[in-house]
């Protein structure tokens, strides 16, 4: 059983401040949607629970034991961090970029293990990336690279997998990649942290949301308890109506019917 | 079993070109007579390929190998198939601390130390700066190199003329800033070579490390490098290399640029592979580079920069135009 905390932390980019005060926890088993309004501090939250950011007040404990305490490679044996920016001039093949995911267990010289090798070989099965394995990653779909950081991610074995965004590249067909995600998860028994911006995919993915505003969690709990129409006029404004679908809320924009 | 075909056809070929550079010359010497020399025979040729042509084939694969890690490494850490020492400023900057250190008179063996000074101050203000532009830094390298290079080599010229210590040996000068690697003696080899080895085994430690950067610093933590270490270290294997090339033969341009990339296209990006492969590929190019600038024109000699800027800026070019959908 994993945790991953955060108590009371605020966090700044110079003089700007973020997050204030922000309190989040999470476990395995997990599946966390984050939403909020743009410059709620959704990505800084993230970035704080990986260890990128240093809160400059409150704490940050994995385990219960302090994130500022453990090194970049402690952490990325039981953190995981799916990036945002997967684009690369260089041409490392597909099970090259899953094999990025043991660099915190290689030996010295970069020696893989044969456990790095299972796991690498495991990861490239369950995101189906085995007719993609030889192909150059510069030169997939979106989609397709996609998949391929997202193994990269879970070839890392981590306990806690954090995602910032991880819808922005991808076609609206493209959105199973998520549902096969979620599925690893649940099996892996994860504790997933997604940043999302779609309030619909946010949930139907997550099995809590978290909805951030002005540096704060200001609601935390089921879909179908934080997504009602009060809430989503309060955080995002009036342009919006959240209907009932299938025991799930649906947000859908709110157009006046032509006259 | 690939790679390791790839390394033994690329050590073959070192070899192959260090004979072709050292059985060939202005002067003609017989196959036989080349081995005397070697083992010792006191006549002229003797000198010839004891003191001229051997340390100046060793000197050019120490220049080529140097120059194609450094590249190699360079563009594993900025993400950007366009960087390499001459083209980053880095060259410049470590040739500008070499003439710093000629003019202020400091011994010989110390020139290549002021050289990796000079390249690692330099690199280092190069990666700063790529790190404000943000994701994309492919321009911001180029567009520092530029001004870097310009300032580097108005403060040399500067040197060069109001200095009286160098106004007497100009031409040597000149000819070195060119990128030569006529005037090799075996002192300043073997210092060079101490600190080749060094930059050659930090790179070869650091490699896979530098995978991780394909998709940022940023990720590269998330995977368990701890960047501010790894950059610092890449960023000195970086200025070992390029100031022991630049201290050897002055700014020869582009060798770092073209072999780790024509390279990537037969064993991939991966630096594990990439870094041994670059330097026994940058040494056996340089060492037939140096070859032609001495045998071209013969009985005259071209900078061997000459002739790696006659090949690497067309390619330069061509990599320009291809990686432009992402250059902005």
């Amino acid at each position: 059983m994993t945790t991953l905390a955060a108590t009371a932390v605020t966090a700044a980019y110079r003089e700007r401040v973020v997050l204030r005060e922000c309190s989040f926890a999470m476990g395995s088993g997990e599946i966390v949607a984050v939403v909020g309004p743009n410059g709620a501090g959704k990505s800084t939250l993230l970035r704080v629970l990986a260890g990128l950011l240093r809160p400059t007040a409150g704490t940050v404990a994995l385990d219960g034991q302090d994130l500022a305490t453990l090194s970049r490679s402690q952490v990325a044996r039981r953190v995981a961090v799916v990036p945002q920016i997967f684009d690369t001039l260089l041409p490392f093949t597909v099970r090259e970029v899953v094999a990025l995911g043991r660099t915190a267990r290689l030996g010295s010289f970069g020696r893989a293990s044969a456990d790095d090798v299972v796991a690498v070989a495991r990861a490239i099965d369950e995101l189906d990336l085995a007719p993609l394995a030889s192909r150059r990653v510069d030169r997939l779909s979106g989609g397709e690279r996609q998949r391929a950081v997202l193994a990269m991610a879970l070839a890392q074995e981590a306990n806690v997998l954090l995602l910032d965004e991880p819808t922005v590249h991808l076609d609206p067909g493209q959105l199973a990649t998520l549902v096969l995600l979620r599925d690893l998860a649940t099996r892996r028994q994860l504790a997933v942290c997604a940043v999302l911006h779609d309030l619909n995919l946010a949930s139907a993915f997550g099995s809590r949301i978290v909805v951030m505003a002005e540096g704060q969690v200001i609601r935390d709990g089921a879909p179908l308890e934080v997504i009602h129409a009060d809430l989503v006029t309060a955080v995002f404004g009036d342009g919006l109506e959240v209907v009932e679908r299938d025991g799930h809320p649906a947000v859908l924009p709110r157009i006046a019917s032509p006259r | 079993m690939r790679t390791l075909s790839v390394l033994a056809l690329l050590a073959a070929g070192l070899v192959v070109s260090a004979a072709a550079g050292i059985l060939i010359g202005a002067v003609a010497i017989g196959p036989g007579d080349v081995l005397a020399a070697l083992f010792g025979s006191n006549d002229v040729n003797g000198t010839i390929i004891r003191e001229l042509r051997l340390p100046r084939v060793l000197g050019a694969a120490l220049v080529g190998g140097s120059l194609a890690t450094a590249g190699a490494l360079l563009q594993g850490l900025l993400r950007n198939p366009l960087a390499d020492p001459f083209v980053t400023g880095t060259s410049a900057g470590a040739t500008l601390a070499a003439v710093a250190a000629i003019v202020l008179g400091l011994a010989a063996p110390l020139v290549p130390l002021a050289a990796f000074a000079g390249a690692m101050v330099t690199v280092t203000l190069v990666w700063r700066l790529a790190r404000l532009g943000g994701g994309t830094t492919v321009l911001t390298v180029l567009l520092a190199g530029v001004v870097l290079t310009s300032f580097a080599g108005a403060v040399v010229t500067f040197l060069l003329v109001s200095s009286d210590r160098l106004a007497l040996q100009l031409r040597a000068v000149l000819g070195w800033l060119q990128g030569g690697v006529s005037v090799i003696s075996w002192p300043e080899l073997g210092v060079a070579a101490i600190v080749v080895a060094l930059g050659l085994g930090f790179a070869l430690v650091l490699a896979h490390r530098v995978d991780a950067y394909a998709f940022g610093e940023e990720t590269a933590a998330t995977l368990g490098v701890d960047p501010d270490r790894t950059t610092t270290a890449v960023l000195g294997a970086t200025a070992l290399l390029s100031g022991a090339a630049v201290a050897l033969a002055g700014l020869v341009g582009f060798v770092g640029l073209v072999i780790p990339h024509a390279l990537r296209f037969v064993i991939g990006a991966t630096h594990r592979r990439l870094v041994p492969a670059s330097f026994l590929a940058g040494a056996a190019a340089l060492v037939l580079a140096d070859l032609g600038s001495r045998t071209l024109i013969a009985p005259a000699e071209l900078p061997v920069g000459a002739i790696t800027g006659l090949i690497g800026a067309p390619f330069f070019l061509a990599l320009l135009v291809r990686s432009r959908r992402i250059v902005v």
